[in-house]
């Protein structure tokens, strides 16, 4: 029957194009609107390590002094370079990656290409494995390669691209800053959206290009960006910032249970004891172990606007889907007659509903493809502003399934309360409009 | 065929009970072609709906069949509708925009039968009415006539056990009314029970036999001398 259904629907769209047509544009602009908003809320607050940020941690200490104390103000995000060193050498997580972002000049062996500026990040070992980044050829560096300031570097896809037409690289040597660095992996296409390990370089920055051990960078002098922070004596001149006051580094670590996490933050907790009674740390001892999520969630990632405009966008398909409800009630109303006629040659009212309910399902389709464009084209509008969240703004393969489901279901259910009326009205009245 | 004992139908409102049908009794038998007469407003039509199941009754037993059918769900009710009923209406009442074969489709589509079989039985029935040759025609390039005999196809094409026929001729000229008049007869003589209603003595006349109806309630003309007088207006 649902073949007969079908054919039915297309016949009555048929009859009443105009209706029809108002309908669908108004569930399509529905959708369209609401698609656009949540694709972007959804790229934007999307998880940047799937399967993995419940695990991934940012210890925080508070080295500052006593300058402009607040005990209810978030602690520091970033570490200083002794904490940082302290915390990565206890070793006390299941993995732990210090880092800070940089930018420097590539040049591959063959010197085919002039040197070139590529975003880096400076980095120890484990931030590979911790952060689930894949490879196409070869592999991270390990900690004695850290502690060994090896001469070694990881490559994004797109520089291995580009200086080395796509071929396996691993062995070569890659120029940077005029220091021969021995290229020891090749990324897969990668990148960490929100980018959270640094906020500071880029909410939503792109991946680095090329990775250089932590050590090594600072034994080269490489160049070094990113978010500072100093108090009292603090400078920020890359010669005395190890020294320095200063929180400039990212540091992350992995925890893959709750006994770990209960560890950890009882050691943290001991190391910022121990730094007060050192007297290092000048303010009260304060820690804390702030998982992914929230970390993103306290730094409002997220622009409070891009909610605004999903709340406007979904109120705005409500009265899209009231306005289709309206419109369907006109229009099986006015097929009343017909109906009574096939209730009269032995539809029940079961099938009439189903006739109906296949009948608005279908506009749902429709209205759906309609959303489809409305929504690529609401996109590619967001993508003219110059962010780099803006550029994110692509429909993915979930949202494209979920801008249908969300019509087909979306427009079904507008139309139960119509053909439910419709087909309650007794067989006899509707012959009787006929 | 059709028996309704002591039947009645009841319109409520919060301040007033009608009576469409009060102690109504009709007993059609298999093979019967039987007219329903009666002034406007009588039931007649009520009495239709209810034979054809298209309306519950207030109060009373409606035996089509043989089956009881006041206890039924609507599925039951629209399953013997679609294997038992055939209908013909007044206004024709033709989909517009489905052509003949499809119009006479529609009753075998809610049977779930199979294509070739359907296509049978239309061919079949739209035979039976002369009218094959306009299988692909839609509604609005026949005539009245054509209109109702393809009605009468929809009517037959499920192999009905009983027609019930709403004022068939109402909409038609006296020749196309002869026509549609003479298929109706001409389907009894097959073996077909059907039961008309018409205000029109004429065709009153040519059923096997006459049921009046006044104030919701069938009457006998020759025992009630008193409805004699206004029975005999009502034909002339």
């Amino acid at each position: 029957m649902f073949g007969y259904y079908l054919e039915l629907a297309l016949h009555s769209f048929r009859r009443s194009r105009a209706l029809t047509a108002l309908m669908i544009v108004a569930v399509a602009l529905g959708i369209g609107a609401s698609m656009t908003t949540l694709t972007v809320l959804h790229v934007l607050s999307g998880d940047p390590l799937p399967g993995r940020s419940g695990s991934v941690f940012l210890p925080r200490l508070d080295p500052r002094d006593r300058d402009g104390y607040d005990p209810y103000a978030a602690l520091p995000s970033q570490v200083t370079w002794t904490d940082g060193v302290d915390l990565l050498h206890a070793r006390r997580a299941a993995r732990q990656a210090l880092m800070v972002g940089g930018a420097t000049a590539v040049q591959s062996d063959e010197r085919e290409v002039d040197p070139y500026l590529v975003t880096a990040r400076y980095t120890t070992g484990d931030f590979f494995p911790m952060f689930g980044v894949p490879f196409r050829f070869g592999a991270g560096w390990s900690a004695a390669d850290d502690d060994g300031h090896a001469r070694v570097a990881v490559i994004a896809a797109s520089l291995n691209d580009r200086l080395f037409h796509g071929r396996n690289s691993v062995g070569r040597t890659l120029h940077v800053d005029g220091a021969d660095l021995r290229i020891v992996g090749v990324l897969e296409p990668w990148r960490a959206v929100p980018h959270f390990y640094d906020l500071a370089t880029g909410e939503y920055a792109g991946a680095e290009e090329v990775f250089v051990p932590l050590f090594t960078a600072r034994e080269l002098k490489l160049k070094r960006n990113g978010g500072i922070e100093c108090w009292g004596q603090g400078r920020t001149d890359d010669d005395r910032i190890e020294s320095s006051t200063c929180v400039w580094l990212q540091f992350w670590v992995q925890l893959d249970d709750a006994a770990a996490v209960a560890s950890y933050r009882a050691f943290l907790d001991g190391y910022a004891h121990e730094q007060v009674a050192l007297g290092r740390f000048t303010r009260p001892s304060a820690s804390d172990l702030t998982n992914v999520r929230r970390y993103l969630d306290e730094r409002q990632v997220v622009p409070g606007d891009v909610r605004l405009q999903v709340w406007i966008a979904l109120g705005f398909f409500v009265v899209c889907l009231v306005n289709t409800v309206g419109l369907m009630l006109a229009k099986f109303m006015r097929g009343a007659g017909e109906l009574g006629v096939r209730r009269a040659l032995g539809a029940s009212r079961r099938s009439v509903f189903t006739q109906l309910v296949v009948e608005a399902t279908l506009i749902g389709v429709a209205g759906g493809v309609g959303g489809l464009l409305f929504a690529l084209l609401g996109l590619a509008l967001v993508r003219l502003q110059s962010t780099a969240a803006a550029q994110l703004a692509h429909l993915d393969g979930t949202m494209l399934a979920a801008t249908f489901a969300a019509s087909i279901v979306a427009t079904a259910l507008a139309g139960v309360v119509p053909a439910w009326r419709a087909c309650r009205v007794p067989a006899a009245l509707q012959l009787k409009s006929q | 065929m059709l028996k309704m004992t002591h039947l009645a139908k009841v319109y409520r409102t919060e301040v007033v009970e009608t009576y469409a049908l009060r102690d109504f009794n009709i007993d059609v038998k298999e093979g019967e072609f039987v007219a329903v007469t009666g002034p406007s407003g009588s039931g007649k039509t009520t009495f239709l709906t209810i034979a054809g199941l298209l309306e519950t009754f207030t109060g009373g037993h409606y035996h089509l069949d043989g089956v009881e059918v006041s206890q039924l769900d609507d599925n039951a009710r629209s399953r013997i509708r679609n294997e038992k009923i055939g209908f013909i209406f007044q206004a024709f009442n033709l989909i517009p925009d489905l052509n003949v074969f499809d119009n006479v489709e529609v009753p075998l589509r809610y049977r779930g039968m199979k294509a070739a079989e359907r296509k049978q039985r239309i061919m079949d029935a739209l035979e039976r009415v002369g009218l094959a040759s306009r299988a692909k025609h839609y509604p609005a390039e026949l005539s009245g006539g054509q209109q109702q005999r393809v009605a009468i196809a929809r009517a037959l094409a499920g192999s009905p056990r009983l027609l019930l026929a709403d004022e068939p001729t109402g909409n038609l000229d006296t020749q196309m009314a002869r026509g549609v008049m003479e298929l109706l007869e001409e389907i009894h003589r097959e073996g077909a029970t059907i039961v008309m209603v018409t205000h029109d003595p004429e065709l009153a006349a040519r059923a096997q036999r006459n049921v009046h109806v006044i104030d919701g309630q069938v009457v006998d003309l020759a025992e009630e001398p008193r409805f004699h007088a206004h029975a005999q207006a009502a034909h002339s």
